[in-house]
């Protein structure tokens, strides 16, 4: 049965933005609600169709009555934010996450109309150590619980949400953990990370990097907002790169960083307003994560339609390389061709020296035969 | 009547394949350009646990490769008893202050199985905090030492490498020297129980006399936070010189495979079948270990 009206929250940034304006253009939803403290920008609003804006913060108890007068039924949380700078520092960033989230989760408890909620995650909830399994399934904790900042946030919310869930048995619960989002179009922190020119690396350390196309980020909550779904899912694309690969590929410079002086160049970008990064989205820098989605593939039912290796081409077309491909093939091509000029000098030096070198051809059939 | 058979008398007659003949020095330039073209543009594959193919064929093996035929001139036994296709556990000894021997069985697995197999080995946690080390270690295909990422190799049907030893065996004093340690707490047993992988048990011969280590330095391997910091003849006495390993004889001898599937997966919860799996596992190597020392010569030929 499709939801009658369903809730968006965070719908003012890119991936609400998409997911409110797929949901309105089904005809079976009734109502499409979106909720942000900031109106969204004009080219969001235009895709938005018959999307209901209502400005209002979640913190406040206006959310409540938004909730209980439009008869909501189906909730999508996703107004968390990940950097301090986007939610105007790390106390308001604490504050819009946890608060709000727990104001969120009341309304929902109150209404009787609700009876489904989809929680748009993170797998940082897992952490990023040197003592991690390679890849991560939904029943793993992480070993080294994430100490602050958005992963923190993450887990607390999660946390929030399955108390929610327990009092309130009737609500079917999604809980989303999504790997790092890369598109064209979506301005993530690995994407704001990974367009500068010159990109900051952990010095002896390779991260694995999992990545979700943008597009498949958004079918994916729609198919959590619609389906009936309950649990907890990894959400990524099938393989993974090494962090060096993926800087090599988009044509990058990367800049290892000896982990000492980590951050203070995460202060230098953060006020160069390049990329807001924490010390425990450096530390991912490091080690890098993975997880496993076989049940996203089997029991959710969704196979992403990109890989990480084509997510990332996706994102590299419109990003205009610093270190060429075909600069380096030119290069590559000049040599080689040296190469065969030298090669070829070389082969007529011999043959005028009078091929004292050449080793004699093998003399066949010599070979004592063995009768019975 | 019986058909009519045309049987091969004299099947030494068949020409011999020709061995493909080394490439020459502007193919080699050649090969190596595509490498750089293929590295500075991030075209090569890399799978979950980090393993990167392309860099340990073309870098990482080629190095070793001296070191496993001129230096330690490893010989290599019993290689019909690692299975060509599938999941299975090779578990050896460990020995040598540095793990040397690791690096060389997965040389060995690698250059003279017939199939050619890639040796998947599971590192102490520490490896992976140590930048430069850890990270090489997840290129040449090594990953953390724990069930998880076992079971899911053999499920997969890698070959996973094992040293239940781990630093209580490659940091024993010398006058230990090819005496087993204790096992672990079994996990690997367990894992492939899980699984039902067949364990290969296998004998390192060699490894103890490249770096004989004849004291441990707490106070220093508690500041560098190591589990010792060995002090052998020739190191710190000589500097870096003295981190040259001496030239030991090598053995690898790879025993029969022990089966586990016919005990069920249900067994790993079972103590006392992985105890006494665990036991079996390390009483064959520990055999192995004493026919190959009567085996050899000398230490050093």
């Amino acid at each position: 049965m499709p939801p009658a009206v369903v809730l968006v929250t965070g719908v003012s940034r890119w991936l609400g933005g998409a997911l409110a304006a797929e949901l309105a253009a089904d005809p079976a939803i009734g109502r499409v609600i979106g909720v942000d403290t900031v109106p969204p920008a004009p080219e969001v609003l235009r895709r938005l169709g018959r999307t209901e804006f209502v400005r209002a913060d979640i913190r406040s108890p206006l959310i409540g009555k938004v909730i209980e007068s439009a008869s909501v039924d189906t909730v999508v949380h996703m107004n968390i934010s990940a950097t301090p700078a986007g939610a105007g520092g790390r106390v308001s960033m604490k504050e819009l996450n946890v608060i709000g989230t727990m104001q969120l989760l009341a309304a929902c408890q109150r209404s009787t109309a609700v009876r489904r909620l989809v929680l748009k995650s993170t797998s940082a909830v897992y952490g990023a150590s040197s003592r991690d399994p390679a890849v991560f399934t939904e029943a793993m904790q992480a070993r080294r619980v994430p100490s602050g900042g958005f992963a923190k946030d993450s887990l607390d919310i999660e946390g929030y949400v399955r108390s929610f869930a327990r009092r309130r048995p009737d609500v079917g619960v999604a809980v989303l953990r999504f790997t790092n989002l890369i598109g064209p179009r979506i301005d993530s922190l690995l994407s704001g990370f990974l367009r500068m020119p010159v990109v900051p690396t952990a010095l002896g350390y390779d991260a694995r990097v999992q990545l979700l196309h943008e597009d498949d980020a958004v079918a994916v909550l729609r198919q959590a907002t619609t389906g009936s779904f309950v649990g907890t899912v990894n959400v990524g694309a099938a393989g993974t790169v090494l962090l060096s690969q993926a800087i090599r590929r988009l044509g990058r410079v990367a800049l290892p960083v000896p982990e000492p002086a980590m951050g203070s160049v995460g202060r230098l970008t953060r006020r160069a307003g390049l990329v807001d990064w924490s010390p425990e989205q450096m530390r991912f820098l490091n080690f890098g994560r993975v997880v496993d989605t076989r049940l996203l593939r089997g029991e959710f039912g969704y196979v992403p339609q990109y890989s990480t290796a084509e997510a990332l081409a996706d994102y590299a077309r419109t990003l205009p390389p610093v270190v060429r491909p075909e600069l380096v093939d030119d290069a590559t091509a000049t040599a080689r061709a040296v190469l065969g000029r030298v090669a070829g000098g070389v082969a007529t030096v011999r043959a005028l020296a009078g091929d004292r070198h050449r080793s004699a051809p093998a003399v066949p059939g010599l070979r004592a035969v063995r009768d019975a | 009547m019986p058909e009519a058979r045309v049987i091969p008398l004299r099947p030494d007659d068949d020409p011999a394949p020709v061995p493909a003949p080394p490439p020459s020095w502007d193919e080699a330039v050649a090969g190596g350009l595509e490498f750089l073209r293929r590295r500075l543009t991030g075209e090569y594959d890399t799978d979950e646990f980090g393993f990167d193919p392309d860099l340990t064929d073309h870098v990482l093996l080629p190095f070793l490769r001296p070191w496993f035929e001129r230096w330690f001139r490893v010989e290599v036994q019993g290689l019909e008893n690692v299975p060509a296709d599938g999941g299975a556990l090779v578990v050896a000894n460990h020995s040598g202050t540095v793990p040397v021997d690791a690096l060389m069985t997965t040389v060995a697995l690698h250059d003279e199985h017939p199939a050619s197999r890639r040796l998947r080995l599971l590192g102490a946690d520490l490896v992976f905090q140590v930048p430069f080390i850890g990270a090489l270690a997840r290129k040449l295909g090594t990953t953390l030492a724990c069930n998880e990422d076992a079971e899911r190799l053999l499920t997969e049907g890698e070959l996973v490498g094992v040293f239940p030893e781990g630093f209580k065996g490659v940091g024993k004093p010398f006058s230990e020297r090819y005496t087993l340690q204790r096992f672990g707490r079994g996990g690997f047993v367990s894992a492939a129980l899980r699984t039902g992988a067949p364990i290969v048990p296998c004998a390192i011969v060699g490894a103890e006399e490249i770096y004989p280590m004849i004291g441990n330095a707490r106070t220093a391997a508690r500041l560098l936070g190591l589990p010792y910091f060995p002090i052998t003849p020739t190191f710190p006495l000589l500097g870096p010189l003295g981190a040259v390993p001496l030239p030991s004889k090598w053995f690898i001898a790879f025993g029969e495979p022990i089966e586990t599937a016919s005990y069920g997966a249900a067994a790993a919860d079972d103590p006392m079948v992985v105890f006494n799996l665990t036991d079996q596992v390390r009483e064959t190597i520990q055999h192995s270990l004493y026919r190959l020392l009567l085996q050899r010569r000398s230490v050093f030929s």
